[in-house]
């Protein structure tokens, strides 16, 4: 095997209103199942050490985590080189229950946004309330980035990481670098100067 | 453009982020139905104005169908409900009684 | 004339001189002035051409309601037509020129039309060019068009950036006028979190022009302070240069920000479009002052009354030495009053109205010795390029004229219309108000929300309130009114302010000047100066039986210039009503639909233009192509490379040399783009049968078949390869297009139907790249990278294995939409491009070669197999392709299956699929028909068959096609005649559709 290549080669955006930066890849499984169950809570301490997120709500540890994908759906987050082995725990927990759990790393490009601007440029592409009351720590928004799906959270303070399709991180990142680009704050969501 | 609360995640979000999927609550027929019934089911479709039950899908969202009650005309939206019946909850038909009492009840699938 | 005078100018920067030009000529304004103001400085009161007559017109108002003042702005890449003066905001170098004349403002050929007029009335254009028919596309459209239209269109791609933002708030104000300020204060007082947009870069409106005192300070310094204390509070944003163009739906509303418009050389966007989500919209929009319809109220120099103040004060301008008022109001006083206080002259306040006794405004006039004529009116305005003077008459009479005041200006005012179209735009309705002759927002029926409420409240002169107490008072209530709905509380200590009162003499609606005007005075009348529409035309149509309000408009086009009838709709509609002899309300309004002002097309853009007009989706592989020569075929959303020409190759040729070098050699194709659906649980196998043709839950895990999807209307939509990963488990392969479709297909069923079917699904499409390696030689060059034993014994065809090829992990499938020994390997998408290049070295000496989509066709149709999009459209069922060998017949249901049965979809007659061989080797034009005996009822020849694929087989080296035939499949062996959109007839044997290897020798090595 060789290293595992992300969706661009390096690509990384300074001198906006905010920077935009593509992550090395990240381990990403999809896991569908009865949220509910205590297979299912038993399945997420073994493999990311957490327990079940609230809906729309992500957890992370160090660098594992979890995130709410819909009622019957989660995002586990691990290292990109443990995700075989994350699987074949969880496949262990699940027993003969009805679940699936996949790989979706390789599918997936992330990106980090920050700066005091992040929520005005997020807000610029995607038809959500950014405001730092409504859209808080922990949260994930699936929504819309202009014209393909992505997702978000807070990384922590003003930086944000963000999910998108691998075949559109081009697209992504341009449209992130445009809603950066120097002189276009709206100073919205950032506090008043 | 309407705002719509997806009762699978909970969230309101913008129209743009949903799909609509047309008139909710159809029966399916399948080999051994009568021409009639198969026509009825797969091309002809209510279009009421006023109260109108339909699917819509959080396709930017959760990825999740659900129902909603809307009136068509006003485009007040009465609530929505899970994709997973085949009839109208009585709590959205209470509340579509609430704000339209000269509604047919009855009419509901 | 018009000219800059030493008093006045409270929004000038005086130390900042700026120079810009106007038709070439370079003229001087200050920081501050809009582009309107500085040109009156100068003046330019001709500031273009009327769209029609070609009439010499000057600046009308000073607000976005002017009609008249529309410029060309910019140069290159920064031009844009249409711009209005009023609007546009000076900054130093601005260019600027006039529009709609030839060969130049001053001296203008068109303005012949005026002299023609009597020939040009209403309806002109529908009734003169009808006949003869073909008239019309080739004499008279290039004609009318080339003298039509008002600004030139830009020719070089837009050189600014422009972007959207979304907002949410509580409560939105949309006007930062002392109503808007007032109702912001209020709401955020409640605790409301609110957004104010003002469109200008001012706050405060029209106030402090119009004077008066708040709580005993000047309104001036009551706005000062207001807009400070809103300015620290956390919970409100106010916003100058954006204004709202358009309320919808539940709450949403379209802002328009102009950010870099005054200072072109500012960085980041020109415009940006907020899209505002609003618990409760307030709009506060105020009110638009009315022309009077009188003989010549459209010469350069006959301005709106309250517009004429505000050059005086805001811009320290004065239109003219020498201003006659004319009004049938109080509010024109102030005009008069602020002209005479600075030292300019009032010949006459001409005043339409009989009152029993003076108001304050009318004794302050007076006391100033400027003669008041009550009853009076103009009879007609002197002048061409430029007001001389004014002829003066009785109202009550028929323009007899009683006296001329030489003069270099009219104010005038009709009265004042509140701006509705924000409180309209959604459905709000209006109601007449008799007393201030206007139609104000019906409060009882407001546009309704998603909980059925209102959700807009009109405040101020936009809800028809004009003293200024009134406006402070109605402001304050709106809000409170609103913020409580939204389960907000004033604080009691909160209190609406309090203006000084001024009781103003009723208004006296005038329609026409004077009331008996002759057909002479209508005739130039306007109503609508931009779309040139007279009193006598809204007359005409009534006459000629046009009286639904929205057909007079269409009829005549009242309203339907770029100013949608700011001005003239009121004035137009009561001109209907007095035609028809009917009430204003009865006759009703036009629609008022947004936007309210022209807004940019790059605004509605936003970011979407160039390389993000639209996502690209790129392979793993992207790259490799791109460098490697691809020429881009977009599927979907993707681009896949459709051939890879070398240097001094035609595509054509480098697409043969792809088909024999896979044939003989080796082949690589990038097939990532393959849609890849995992389907497991305990009912996979039950679910799967119901969704494919074929039966798939007797796979058995490590197999691999070919499955067909329809609709549930029947429709072939989709096929793939389904691979049986283990007992719950399938990966279904889907065409390119249908990746993203079929996985939500599944999902549909899953969820809305079947929803106690134990399955679930995960769309890994984009975690794989998956490389087809195809040809005789694909064996060996597996085999070469080692690590799987691929031989037919150990991976036959139709079957899968997990494992690794030189070092990658790895799946295989060995699947063939060739014909050929092939492939099929999806590693990670990430270890994509180094497997790929693991591949071109262990094929190098090989022969191996990359191959697009073109290749992939013709490989594929030599074989005969189909292609959804190309065999299909929408109206093919499987049976009409001869596949029901892939219908299971075992199967009591399955999606398309009742459909099929239906007795159209049973018929024999229906078109079939079978080979297309040209009788000449020639190859077909792809969508040709092959026509039978006889015609069709419309004299066409009868249609028996179509090509749905067609190409040049170099392995055959002659043209093979596919097509759908009547009764194809009996007529083995006959020629059909396809004539081609290039006059030639082609002929074409019907032949078996797999033209190369039937006995699939070459791919079951």
């Amino acid at each position: 095997m060789s290293e595992a290549v992300s969706a661009l080669k390096a690509a990384e955006f300074t001198g906006g209103i905010a920077e935009v930066t593509l992550m090395d890849p990240i381990g990403m499984i999809s896991v569908r199942g009865d949220l509910t169950a205590a297979y299912m809570k038993k399945a997420l301490k073994k493999a990311v050490g957490l327990g079940l997120p609230d809906t729309r709500s992500v957890q992370i540890n160090g660098d594992r985590g979890v995130a709410w994908m819909s009622p019957d759906e989660l995002l586990l987050l691990c290292p990109y080189d443990q995700v075989s082995d994350t699987i074949d725990m969880l496949t262990k927990c699940f027993g003969s229950n009805h679940t699936l759990a996949v790989n979706v790393s390789d599918a997936r490009a992330v990106f980090r946004i920050s700066g005091a601007h992040s929520r005005d440029v997020l807000a610029k592409l995607a038809p959500v309330d950014l405001s730092p009351a409504t859209f808080t720590p922990g949260m994930i928004r699936r929504t819309r980035l202009a014209q393909v799906p992505a997702a978000f959270w807070i990384e922590e303070g003003d930086s944000f990481r963000l999910v998108c399709f691998r075949s559109v991180a081009l697209y992504v990142y341009d449209l992130l670098k445009i809603a950066a680009q120097p002189g276009s704050a709206p100073v919205f969501y950032s506090a008043k100067p | 453009m309407l705002t719509l609360t997806c009762p699978n995640c909970g969230i309101t979000a913008e129209e743009t982020e949903f799909h609509a999927g047309g008139e909710a609550h159809l029966k399916r027929f399948g080999p051994g139905s009568s021409d009639t019934e198969f026509e009825q089911y797969l091309f002809m479709r209510d279009n009421p104005k006023g109260v109108h039950f339909e699917r819509w899908r959080h396709v930017y969202g959760c990825g999740k169908w659900f129902h909603a009650a809307r009136d068509t005309m006003t485009l007040e939206v009465f609530g929505t409900y899970t994709a997973q019946t085949s009839t109208v909850p009585q709590d959205i038909i209470n509340k579509i009684m609430d704000r339209r009492p000269d509604w047919q009840a009855s009419t509901a699938p | 004339m018009s000219t800059r005078i030493a008093t006045g100018g409270r929004l000038l920067n005086k130390s900042n001189a700026v120079s810009f030009s106007f038709n070439g000529k370079q003229l001087r304004g200050f920081e501050g002035d809009t582009l309107a103001s500085a040109l009156l400085a100068n003046d330019q009161m001709l500031v273009g051409r009327s769209f029609k007559y070609h009439r010499p017109r000057g600046i009308v108002a000073a607000g976005p309601e002017e009609p008249n003042a529309l410029v060309n702005l910019g140069q290159g890449d920064r031009f844009e037509p249409n711009q209005r003066a009023t609007t546009t905001e000076l900054f130093d170098g601005l260019q600027s020129e006039s529009q709609n004349h030839w060969p130049s403002l001053e001296f203008d050929v068109g303005a012949i039309n005026k002299h023609l007029s009597r020939f040009l009335p209403a309806g002109f254009y529908y009734k003169m060019f009808i006949h003869p028919r073909p008239f019309w596309k080739h004499v008279y459209e290039p004609i009318i068009r080339h003298s039509a239209g008002l600004g030139k269109a830009p020719k070089d791609l837009d050189g600014d950036t422009y972007e959207h933002f979304h907002a949410f708030c509580d409560v939105l104000v949309i006007g930062g006028g002392v109503a808007g300020l007032e109702a912001a204060r209020t709401a955020a007082l409640s605790g409301a979190k609110v957004i104010v947009l003002e469109q200008t870069a001012h706050w405060g409106g029209r106030a402090p022009v119009d004077g008066g005192t708040v709580d005993g300070t000047p309104v001036g310094a009551f706005v000062d302070t207001l807009v400070e204390e809103l300015s620290t509070m956390e919970n409100v944003t106010l916003r100058t240069r954006v204004m709202g163009a358009g309320v919808y739906d539940h709450g949403y509303v379209l802002g328009y920000e102009r950010l870099t418009d005054h200072a072109p050389k500012t960085a980041g966007p020109r415009h940006r479009l907020w899209r505002i989500r609003a618990g409760h919209i307030v709009t506060a929009t105020g009110a638009i002052e009315r022309p009077l319809s009188f003989s010549g109220n459209d010469i350069p120099g006959v301005m709106l009354a309250a517009s004429v103040r505000d050059y005086l004060v805001n811009y320290g301008v004065s239109v003219g030495d020498r201003t006659v008022v004319v009004t049938n109001n109080d509010d024109a006083y102030r005009t008069a009053i602020a002209l005479t206080e600075a030292g300019l002259t009032v010949p006459a306040i001409l005043d339409a109205r009989v009152l029993p006794q003076d108001s304050a405004l009318m004794a302050r006039a007076k006391d100033l010795g400027i003669r008041v004529m009550m009853g009076h009116a103009v009879a007609r305005v002197t002048g061409g390029k430029r007001v001389t003077g004014v002829e003066v008459c009785s109202q009550s009479g028929e323009g007899a004229v009683l006296e001329t005041f030489p003069c270099d200006a009219v104010a005038m005012s009709g009265g004042w219309s509140p701006v509705v179209h924000l409180w309209s735009h959604c459905g709000g309705k209006l109601t007449w108000d008799t007393a201030g002759a206007m139609f104000r927002p019906d409060v009882n029926n407001p546009p309704l929300g998603a909980d059925g409420h209102g959700f807009v409240t009109a405040a101020g002169a936009a809800a028809g309130f004009f003293a200024l107490d009134d406006i402070l008072h109605d402001a304050h209530a709106a809000a409170d009114g609103v913020a409580t709905t939204l389960g907000f509380k004033l604080p009691a200590d909160a209190v609406s302010p309090n203006a000084d009162r001024q009781e103003e003499a009723p208004l006296a609606p005038v329609w026409m000047m004077p009331q008996g005007a002759n057909v002479k005075l209508r005739e130039k009348t306007f109503l609508d100066y931009q779309n040139d529409v007279k009193v006598s035309d809204v007359r005409l149509a009534a006459q000629e039986g046009f009286v639904s309000v929205e057909h007079a408009k269409r009829y005549t086009t009242l309203g339907m210039a770029t100013d949608q009838g700011k001005l003239s709709n009121i004035n137009g509609l009561a001109t209907l009503a007095g035609a028809m002899d009917a009430d204003i309300p009865a006759v009703g309004t036009t629609t008022f639909r947004p936007p309210y002002h022209p807004i940019s097309m790059g605004s509605i853009a936003g970011e979407a233009r160039g390389d993000v007009f639209q996502p690209i989706r790129r392979t793993p592989l992207h790259d490799w192509h791109e460098t490697n020569g691809a020429d881009w075929e977009p599927v979907g959303h993707w681009r896949r490379p459709y051939a890879y020409p070398r240097k001094g190759e035609s595509t054509h040729d480098a697409v043969m040399r792809e088909v024999t070098n896979t044939r003989s050699k080796l082949g690589m194709l990038d097939a990532s783009t393959l849609g890849k659906i995992i389907v497991k649980g305990p009912d996979a196998g039950r679910f799967l049968d119901m969704l494919y043709t074929n039966m798939m839950s007797s796979l058995k895990p490590g197999k691999c078949r070919y499955g067909l999807m329809c609709s549930e209307n029947g429709f072939l939509i989709d096929d793939g390869v389904v691979a049986r990963i283990d007992e719950e488990t399938f990966l279904c392969h889907t065409t390119t297009g249908g990746a993203e479709s079929i996985h939500q297909h599944m999902e549909e069923w899953l969820q809305t139907e079947w929803w106690d079917f134990n399955v679930y699904t995960a769309n890994v499409t984009e975690q794989y790249a998956q490389i087809a390696v195809v040809g005789p030689n694909a064996r060996t060059c597996l085999e070469k990278l080692g690590g799987m034993d691929l031989s037919k014994e150990a991976l036959a065809f139709m079957e899968w294995a997990d494992g690794t090829l030189g070092g990658f992990k790895c799946r295989v499938y060995r699947i063939s939409f060739s014909g050929e020994l092939s492939y099929e390997i999806a590693v990670d998408a990430g270890q994509g491009q180094a497997f790929w290049d693991a591949l071109m070295v262990a094929g190098n000496d090989l022969g191996v070669m990359p191959y697009g989509t073109e290749c992939l066709h013709i490989l594929r149709a030599e074989k005969g197999f189909i292609m959804i999009g190309d065999e299909t459209d929408g109206t093919v069922i499987p049976q009409d392709l001869g596949l029901n060998w892939a219908i299971s017949k075992k199967k009591d249901d399955y999606l398309g299956k009742r459909a099929q049965q239906r007795t159209h979809m049973a018929d024999p007659t229906r078109w079939k699929l079978v080979g297309l061989e040209t009788t000449d080797g020639s190859t077909l034009p792809d969508g040709a028909y092959a026509v039978g005996e006889g015609e069709n009822e419309n004299g066409q020849r009868n249609m028996i068959g179509r090509v749905t694929s067609t190409y040049h087989s170099p392995t055959l080296g002659k043209g093979i096609a596919m097509g759908l035939v009547l009764n194809g499949p009996d007529r083995m062996g006959e020629v059909l005649d396809f004539p081609g959109t290039d006059g030639k007839t082609y002929q074409a044997k019907i032949v078996d559709p797999v033209f190369y290897d039937k006995e699939g020798a070459k791919q079951n090595v």
